[in-house]
């Protein structure tokens, strides 16, 4: 194999292999590359915490721990895996990578500021790690007032600072992508032939730039307040406790579709290629995407329902909250009806495909009872929310992710991974992933409160079952690591085009040379054009 | 309950049965649509799996009938729980004007209740069966939230402003109350119970209990104390306006507005004067803040509720 790997022509791996080429690269797909290596530390970090939660939930008085020190663990996990996992995930990692290859670019509008945000993100990172290791934090990833600015005695500063930090690398990939996008799309790739991964993109960066800017002045104001006295949250200083909640949330409820537009974007490819079909309603998947960035932004205030706001408002967040619930829905219906008439594979990345449709539809019809103003009293802060935000963003944002690392690992290495093992972990994953979370519905609609390291004892038996899926789906994780890494060194070559998938990605070498393409490819057809692959290869 | 296994919560007050009719409702449609999609899904892998490498299926573009009909018929069902849920949360935050009211301050990591006989309890909070019951509720510290599950009810408790929440207990017993806001360290303990007793045994507790004097007497004492009477004489002759009979009623102030001088208009009016000045009064009161607990505040609401209601009984004949 190894004779092999030095066959290659020259690739952005192999042209310059040194660590300094990497640190001072301006290659979208060596930057992609580091991106996808700190967020996996990050993941490592929010799975520990995870699998410390869930044992120490084992016993209803807490197995391991107690108080602070759990306190500091569910936000060690919501800190790591929200603000340094699941928004740069698809994004940074797939988005940096695919983007310019998919609309024949040779790189993204501004390489430079790429890397730039690279360094952004691994400043706010140390920073928020830092201050995990010099003592932790135990404000949750939501920092509510005056609780961060006031009451807790925790390294909330140091925190929010590495948060604010990285929110400008969102900033800068925003932006990149947004040009890149806009300006350096192959000749011939209208808007309408654009694969539905970049509508996605372009949706998602909309939102980075909107709604970032929000969480980095609320954070900057927590830690005015907690440094400076300033009295702009807590009441005792003059301020309003509930102000935070408006701007928190301004941010981080379209943070959500941050984290979910992307791996819709991947389903779409995966799909697609899986069925060898044309996405059914194409104008109505991309059009949705851009529907959910824009109302995702006026839903807010859903999280508020009890915190004493006018029932006004309430009214109006929860029509709102329905209605972006209406996209997402057509294309959950889309993606089914592509299906139709195909012919349809079953390889890894399709089986999370399938696993992300079955999780997202779970994950969307129960955010409905939380819409709902009437049953949000009862539901809201209890398991149930959990559970249901865990569909979303695990069952749908890293079931996505997955599927899309499984898909683009042939042309971003150049190798194959193990069919039967990668078949297997993404059915574990499905598995293991409702196991741990499905009972948890039922633990919060019994009035499990959140963020509580004892319970009563009549809730152990659903808690143990959590906590034994738990289990599964490490071993779900752990698969795909180990297979992956191993393909590096024993994988087939994968050749440009294993799949037999349509895009432009898939004309250039795996992996790719440094320019991507030798000649800038004309594009002369729509995303998709299954139908007409066979006789174009002939 | 079966080895421990719980799934479902009690029904123990007026409104629980009503929140789980609606929560039926969203389960059968989500049931539903679950089964819609993953029996599509399903069915739609296995007859169209990939049966040669050859197979090119032909390209279907989309229907807008199809796209209108997956819009149409789940907007229509949306609405339906959006008008459903809004009619429930309106129930759920309009007190009957009959309730009892108790006075909730919350702190880390406990509960305090007033009642208005003066009775003081914590995390323990008694009430009737079959009378509404109205929490008025504030923070010492951070941000708590009053929930008590088999109730069906949960509202934020905050700091400087004050939250309702009300419920009409349906069966005696003992219920879970817990803090749903995160309030740090010890916010899992922050835990307490709503003991619903049936009325005459209420009664007997009410009498049994060793109570001081009324909350609305505590009041008048704190009023006394820190001198407010010197200003607010219920004749109304002093430098501040009058208090008899004002509670619930609309007041003018400096800037020409109209308000009604309810829990909230009160509380702000003790802490920061100059807020809302009342209209024809100078800018003179001093703020009481730190020099009154928040327990303090509600006695005094109390005391001048209670000479509304003197002004009613004098009017009354």
């Amino acid at each position: 194999m190894s004779t092999l790997a030095t066959a290659r022509p020259a690739n952005y791996l192999s042209v310059d292999p040194g660590v300094m080429s990497w640190l001072l690269t301006k290659d979208h797909k060596r930057i992609g590359i580091l991106y996808l290596v700190s967020i996996s530390v990050f993941f490592l970090v929010g799975a520990v915490s995870a699998a410390v939660i869930r044992l120490s939930l084992f016993t209803p008085e807490g197995a391991l721990l107690h108080g602070q020190a759990y306190n500091k663990m569910f936000s060690l996990h919501g800190i790591s895996m929200i603000f340094f996992f699941l928004i740069p995930s698809i994004p940074a990692v797939l988005g940096n990578f695919l983007l310019p290859l998919m609309i024949g670019a040779r790189d993204v509008a501004f390489p430079r500021l790429n890397l730039l945000s690279w360094y952004i993100f691994v400043l706010g990172g140390a920073s928020t790690l830092i201050a995990a290791t010099t003592g932790g934090v135990d404000t949750g990833w939501t920092f509510y007032t005056p609780f961060s600015s006031i009451y807790s005695n925790t390294n909330v500063t140091l925190t929010a600072v590495g948060v604010f930090i990285t929110g400008f690398s969102s900033i800068l990939t925003g932006l990149n992508f947004l040009v890149t996008i806009h300006k350096m799309r192959a000749p011939g790739l209208s808007w309408s032939r654009l694969p539905l991964f970049v509508w996605a993109h372009y949706a998602t960066s909309l939102i980075m730039i909107l709604g970032t800017p929000v969480v980095a002045i609320t954070l900057l104001m927590v830690g005015l307040e907690r440094g400076l006295g300033i009295g702009l949250f807590d009441p005792a200083l003059g301020g309003d406790p509930i102000l935070f909640q408006h701007l928190f949330w301004f941010y981080s409820h379209p943070a959500v579709y941050i984290m979910i537009l992307p791996s819709m974007g991947v389903v779409s490819e995966v799909i697609a290629c899986f069925s060898r079909k044309r996405i059914f309603g194409y104008e109505f998947v991309a059009g949705s995407s851009l529907a959910i960035a824009v109302i995702g932004f006026f839903v807010w205030g859903h999280h508020m329902f009890v915190s004493g706001q006018s029932v006004y408002a309430g009214l109006v967040f929860s029509l709102l909250s329905f209605l972006v619930a209406i996209p997402s829905g057509v294309k959950v219906f889309n993606w089914t009806a592509t299906l139709y008439k195909g012919s349809v594979a079953y390889h890894a990345p399709m089986l999370y495909a399938l696993g992300f449709i079955g999780l997202f539809t779970i994950g969307g019809l129960t955010g409905l009872f939380l819409a709902t103003l009437g049953t949000d009293v009862h539901l809201t802060d209890t398991y149930f929310v959990v559970a249901h935000f865990h569909y979303i963003m695990v069952g749908g944002a890293i079931t996505g992710f997955m599927g899309g690392l499984h898909f683009w690992w042939p042309k971003i290495t150049g190798w194959l991974y193990p069919e039967g093992w990668s078949r297997a972990a993404a059915l574990l994953l499905f598995v293991g992933f409702n196991l741990t979370f499905f009972p948890q519905f039922i633990l919060g609609y019994n009035g499990m409160l959140r963020r509580t390291y004892t319970y009563p004892p009549e809730f152990q038996v659903l808690n143990v079952m959590s906590t034994a899926g738990a289990s599964i789906l490490a071993v779900g994780y752990l698969i795909p690591v180990i297979y992956l890494l191993w393909s590096l060194r024993y994988g087939q070559a994968a050749g440009p085009n294993p799949w037999g998938a349509t895009g432009l990605e898939w004309t250039a070498p795996s992996p790719p040379p440094p320019g991507n393409f030798e000649k800038i490819p004309v594009v002369t057809e729509e995303a998709y054009a299954y139908s007409t692959m066979e006789t174009r290869r002939a | 309950m079966l080895f421990g296994l719980r799934l479902f919560p009690e029904q123990a007050s007026t409104m629980a049965g009503q929140v789980d009719a609606l929560l039926l409702f969203l389960l059968a449609v989500s049931l539903f649509f679950i089964g819609l999609i993953f029996l599509t899904v399903i069915v739609f892998a296995i007859r169209y799996r990939r049966r040669s490498e050859a197979e090119r299926p032909q390209p279907i573009h989309g229907s807008l009938p199809l796209e209108l009909l997956w819009t149409i018929i789940p907007l229509g069902l949306a609405l339906v729980m959006f008008g459903w849920g809004a009619w429930l949360y309106f129930a759920l935050n309009r007190p009957p004007a009959d309730a009892m009211e108790v006075f909730v301050v919350a702190k880390q990591w406990m509960w305090k209740f007033q009642h208005p006989s003066g009775m003081r309890e914590i995390n323990e909070l008694h009430v009737p069966l079959g009378r509404p019951v109205k929490v008025t509720m504030t923070s010492e510290d951070a941000i708590h939230s009053f929930g008590v599950s088999d109730f069906r009810i949960k509202m934020d408790v905050v700091p400087g402003r004050y939250t309702t929440a009300w419920f009409e207990a349906t069966k005696p017993g003992e219920y879970r109350l817990g803090c749903a806001e995160y309030c740090g360290t010890e916010h899992a303990k922050m835990v307490g119970r709503v003991v619903v007793m049936r009325p005459e045994a209420y009664e007997a507790w009410l009498r049994g209990a060793p109570t001081g004097i009324s909350l609305a007497a505590a009041g008048e004492k704190v009023f006394q104390q820190n001198g407010c009477a010197a200003c607010h004489l219920s004749a109304g002759a002093g430098p501040g306006p009058s208090l008899a009979g004002i509670f619930g009623k609309p007041v003018k102030l400096a800037t020409g507005q109209t308000v009604t001088a309810d829990d909230a208009y009160l509380r702000e009016s003790i802490l920061d004067p100059q807020a809302k000045l009342v209209a024809g009064y100078p800018p003179i009161m001093p703020s009481l803040k730190g020099m009154l607990g928040e327990e303090q505040v509600t006695q005094l609401l109390a005391y001048i509720k209670s000479l509304a209601a003197d002004q009613k009984a004098k009017a009354a004949p």
